[in-house]
């Protein structure tokens, strides 16, 4: 028997398959089929969690996704633990363990439940007002409490072990909800042919049809009939049926996110199977048949376990075939109740009497409730609930006062009436009407291509749903382009129907009691904090909301809403259209992160750039650094070498014989074309037009408001065509920089530009010793100084590959940049690494060629720079033709501020004591005795230990800097003032020799 | 995500393929080096950040690469045309009343 509570001869699940469980550590049976709330409900467990703010017990409220509640933490092993889970939508598998949240040290006997006792210190607003002052004590101590007190459940603290996948569908028509209005739309869209997609949050489909008794479609009872429409739409090859999938999302141009639970609900999921699926649906039409959601009834201790929907009670009863109570009451204000309790007696359960606040209602299942034999009681109200960790009794008074009465009952079931789900529809930015008549929000004006059917869109009974479904997904098949259907619409045979309901808080709950009558369950929100909240000066909706934090925990006010915005309406005097519904945002239920980030972890998560010659460096035991998305060899340690001493030997070596560097990195762009020199004068400061074939340039990038963009040795290679280079980080923005002046502003010239940072590998050679170990490799240059000087650049032959060989150098010393296509390079590299061996070269990496290039004041744009930095700031001005008429920036650099006197100017520093290394990004003062905060007039872009200088090195950005030379000024540190003096930028060979030496 | 109607792949295409480009119709100077601040001002720096119908510029940056432009409603986050770099701004939109 799996469970007390389980009736035989109720309930869909085949009592033979048996499932185990526990919760909390107490072992449980269920059966296949169950959801854990179920399950628990079948052995009569209706304490599952405390509230988070006052920790009341609390039950089950629902029986779906609109769960406030039964939250509870699953655990599949140690790295699989899943918080906040509601226990009302988790199906069950032999073996689920799942435990309570928010209690200490045990769910029935909780501390924190001191926080109830003391509620009138825990208004709304609570902690808004108490933690203010004194303003220290928020960081110390306020914050470090409320932060341990607060949240649900325990996040798991290991990495996810679980995968998730990710797919994009497309489809004429997306109906989204699997009860009778959505499986009739998806019918009548799937008949004409249309690409269709269903998809429904719960294992099965139905939706209400789960517990209406009452219906009857072609001549099924109405469950029945949604199975055999779901097997014939599953059978059909344009149609995907998707069951666990909850579309948590409707964004732009009927885009719409579905997170489909793929083995949550699987005792052991295979390795192959995705705990989760992400659908990014593109939907020419959608068809939203979301259905409604009953609302509770507001009135005193209306959490208490035990007290429920019911609809709730109706679907473990119908569907799981499990009683809520031996001995159930029932509280409401519209017919639906009725129904719950006429299943209930038929099922055996005694019904201890419904107390309905209308006061002379009729209609079919009045009747038949009386019929039965259960006692009904008009025009009275539920004034409290008895009991604490289960309801016991019900205190009943008639609504306008008088004696009361109070009935013993292990449950109420109660019903307020139905709030239409128009969390899609809002989402998708249409806006909702109110209907004063039914006094509910439908959907109004529409903002997308969608159309709402059923109860969501506020149209009552089976009948008039299916034909209103039917019809609108014939339609939005059609609009999506498909044929008219040729099916037949399905024909009501039998239906329930409701009549509306009330809002906001019942009597006894009214403005002059201090009752906890419960608003919004999960955020522990009562009717009196809601009238607090006017009473404190909110007017609009949304600062009720946010200072109540009424509708804002998970469930996402799905049964708060209304209730909380109809005590507001009441209170502020005014109706409920004045006062405006908050907007209802994605996600419609939490969305683990795993499902949107998908693949998109670790090594997936960005892709990662190598160069052709990263295996050479990778074997020859290289640290490597990230720079973007590449990874660059950033030193070479030898055995016991720490990163200072590689970086020393490094550079040294360069300056004594030769290094190769693997610049593969660098950005390449060609520009061709016959007007490729007008290009390169427009989007360079230097001038190009007389740059000879075979020769080299600097090149400086300006934004149009006279700012270093990006710098970089441009060759040109014949009349028509330049070998652009640009920075590691800067390859992608400079092409796109290039090309939008390109086709946006200068359109009249006739130039080609293309991307070439992969087609070449480059392999930089440097050192005095350069020249000897590329020379016997090289075919059809003529290596001379005479015949290729320094910034020059030659096609030929290296190794018997073509390459272009520029004779340039970002050490200072004498170097070469040899280009061959990628797919050779570490050939070439290995080559010119055996004829370096004789040479005494050595391999180098990015940090030995920041040191020299900083021992020759070469900048490297993005860390001397900062984008606040001209040319002439950097001491670059000769790079600025003098004599052009126009290039990108010429404006920019007559700005006033731009050439007024005391900008920051890139220097030299030289710490005092040469041992002395600074930190990049220190600030520096001219007098660091002067009281704090004191003026700051540059700060370190540069710091290296230079072991070729002997001594440390550093380039600064430094207000009026050229006129400071010699000036000694202070780097105020944690542990003392450093002494610096401003100097040149160029530390080592001053007069350049080294480049032909 | 939005779809975006490329002018020149003359189909609509995925958000993640477009980079937006900033305001459209600001026209670069023929003779920059001699505008005054004041229009230098207007020309870098002044942007007119609309409520409602806006005109900006668009790169299908993973697609063919060309920039174009496009008239899009900021209230509604909709596309109302879009169109070649260097067309004339739209005197008439489609769709507008009157």
């Amino acid at each position: 028997m799996s469970g007390a509570f389980r009736i035989p001869s109720a309930g869909r699940l085949s009592q033979a398959k048996t499932a185990r469980f526990s919760f909390d550590g107490q072992s449980y049976t269920g059966i296949e089929g169950d959801t854990l709330a179920s399950a628990l409900l079948a052995n009569g467990v209706h304490l599952v969690g405390r509230s988070f703010k006052y920790h009341r017990p609390r039950g089950f409220l629902s029986a779906g996704a609109e769960e406030p509640n039964a939250l509870v933490q699953i655990e599949r092993d140690a790295a699989r633990k899943a918080p906040n889970i509601r226990a009302t939508v988790q199906e069950l598998y032999d073996g689920l363990v799942a435990s309570s949240q928010n209690r200490w040290p045990s769910l029935a006997f909780d501390v924190g439940a001191v926080n109830d006792i003391a509620s009138p210190l825990f208004s709304a607003g609570f902690y808004y007002k108490t933690f203010m002052w004194p303003k220290a004590a928020w960081k110390s101590l306020y914050e470090p409490k409320i932060r341990a007190a607060a949240g649900l459940g325990v996040s798991p603290d290991k990495p996810d072990p679980d995968h998730y996948s990710s797919r994009y569908a497309h489809c004429d028509v997306l109906v989204l909800g699997g009860g009778a209005a959505g499986i009739a739309a998806a019918l009548a869209a799937a008949e004409t042919g249309a690409r269709v997609i269903l998809a429904d949050e719960h294992a099965d489909f139905g939706g209400s049809l789960r517990f209406e008794t009452g219906a009857k479609i072609d001549g099924q009872d109405g469950y029945g009939w949604a199975q055999a429409a779901i097997a014939k739409l599953k059978g059909m090859d344009n149609v995907r049926v998707l069951s666990r999938t909850t579309a948590f999302g409707y964004y732009a141009q009927n885009f719409v996110g579905l997170v489909e639970r793929v083995s949550d609900h699987l005792q052991s999921p295979g390795h192959d199977l995705p705990r989760e699926r992400l659908w990014q649906v593109r939907a020419k039409r959608v068809v939203l048949a979301t259905g409604s959601i009953e609302r509770h009834m507001v009135f005193a201790d209306n959490d208490r376990p035990g007290i429920m929907l019911a609809s709730a009670a109706r679907i473990y009863l119908n569907h799981y075939g499990v009683a809520v109570g031996k001995n159930v009451g029932v509280y409401t204000a519209n017919d639906s109740a009725y129904a719950a309790a006429i299943d209930l007696k038929k099922a055996g359960v005694n019904i201890a009497a419904i107390v309905d606040l209308r006061d002379h209602p009729t209609g079919p299942v009045i009747d038949e409730a009386r019929a039965l034999g259960i006692e009904i009681n008009f025009g009275r109200a539920v004034i409290r609930a008895g009991g604490k960790l289960r309801v016991t009794s019900m205190t009943v008074q008639p609504k306008n006062g008088g004696g009361e009465r109070t009935i013993p009952v292990d449950a109420i079931l109660m019903s307020a009436g139905w709030t239409p789900s128009v969390h899609l529809f809002s989402q998708s930015r249409g806006k909702v009407a109110f209907n004063d008549e039914t006094k509910r929000f439908v959907p109004g004006i529409y903002a997308q291509d969608c159309v709402s059917v059923g109860a969501c869109n506020g149209t009552d009974g089976l009948s008039a749903s299916i034909d209103e479904a039917y019809a609108a997904g014939a339609k939005a098949a059609k609009d999506a382009g498909a044929k008219t259907a040729k099916g037949t619409k399905p024909k009501v045979d039998a239906s329930e129907s409701w009549s509306r309901g009330m809002l906001g808080a019942a009597p006894g709950a009214g403005p002059d009691k201090t009752v906890k009558a419960f608003v919004d369950f999960q955020n522990d929100v009562t009717a009196k904090d809601i009238r607090q909240a006017v009473h404190e000066g909110m007017r609009s909706i949304e600062h009720v909301k946010r200072f109540t934090t009424n509708g804002m925990a998970t469930d996402q006010g799905k049964t708060s809403n209304m209730h909380g915005l109809a005590i507001a309406a009441e209170t502020l005097g005014k109706p409920i259209p004045e006062v405006g519904l908050t907007t209802f945002r994605a996600p419609y239920t939490p969305v683990t992160f795993g499902a949107i980030v998908s693949h998109a972890r670790g090594p997936l998560f960005d892709p990662t750039r190598k160069t052709a010659i990263h295996p050479w460096a990778e074997a020859h035991g290289a640290v490597f650094e990230d720079v973007g998305q590449w990874k660059r060899a950033w030193y070479f340690p030898k055995a016991g070498e720490d990163m200072h001493a590689a970086v020393d030997r490094e550079c040294v070596a360069v300056r004594t014989n030769a290094g190769l560097f693997d610049a593969s990195t660098l950005g390449k762009i060609e520009v061709v074309g016959p007007d490729a020199a007008k290009f390169m004068e427009l989007l360079y400061t230097n001038p190009w037009e007389k740059l000879e074939p075979g020769r080299c340039r600097y090149g400086i990038m300006l934004r149009e408001d006279g700012f270093i963009y990006d710098d970089g040795v441009v060759g040109r290679l014949a009349p028509d065509r330049f070998h652009v280079t640009t920075t590691t980080g800067g390859a992608p923005r400079v092409m796109n920089h290039m090309e939008d002046y390109l086709q946006t502003e200068f359109p009249h010239l006739n130039v080609w530009l293309t991307s070439i940072t992969e087609q070449w590998a480059v392999i930089a050679v440097q050192g005095p010793k350069s020249r000897d170990i590329i020379a016997p490799l090289v075919e059809g240059i003529d290596m001379s100084d005479g015949a290729l000087p320094h910034m020059s650049v030659r096609e030929g032959k290296i190794c018997g590959v073509p390459t272009r060989l520029f004779r340039m150098s970002f050490t200072g010393e004498r170097g070469f940049e040899v280009n061959v296509p990628a797919d050779y390079g570490q050939a070439v590299w290995e080559a010119l690494w055996a004829e370096g061996q004789k040479h005494g070269a050595t391999a180098y990496g990015t940090e030995a060629m920041h040191v020299l290039r900083a021992e020759k004041g070469y900048i490297i744009v993005g860390q001397d720079t900062d984008g606040t930095v001209t040319p002439n700031d950097a001491g670059l001005d000769w790079a600025v033709g003098k004599k052009k008429t126009d290039f990108v920036g010429i404006r920019g650099l007559t700005r006033p501020d731009l050439v007024a006197k005391g900008r920051k100017q890139l220097v030299g520093l030289k710490t005092k004591d040469p041992k002395v290394v600074l930190e990049e990004g220190a600030q520096i003062v001219a007098d660091p005795k002067q009281a704090i905060p004191m003026k700051m007039i540059g700060h370190v872009t540069s710091s290296y230990w230079s072991q070729n200088c002997g001594r440390s090195i550093a380039l600064a950005l430094v207000a009026g800097g050229r006129d400071r030379m010699g000036e000694t000024l202070y780097v105020p540190m944690p542990n003392g003032v450093i002494e610096v003096e401003i100097t040149g930028m160029v530390f080592f060979d001053e007069t350049g020799g080294r480049l032909n030496g | 995500m939005l779809l975006i109607r490329c002018p020149y792949c003359e189909e609509e295409r995925p958000e993640l393929e477009f980079r937006n480009a900033g305001e459209a119709h600001i026209a670069r100077s023929a003779n920059m080096a001699g505008e005054s601040d004041d229009d230098f001002e207007k020309f870098f720096f002044i942007r007119s950040n609309p409520k409602g119908i806006i005109y900006e510029r668009w790169r299908h940056i993973h697609g063919c690469a060309r920039f174009f432009n496009a008239v899009r409603d900021t209230v509604t986050d909709k596309f109302v045309m879009t169109y070649k770099a260097g067309e004339p701004k739209p005197s008439k939109l489609p769709g507008a009343v009157k």
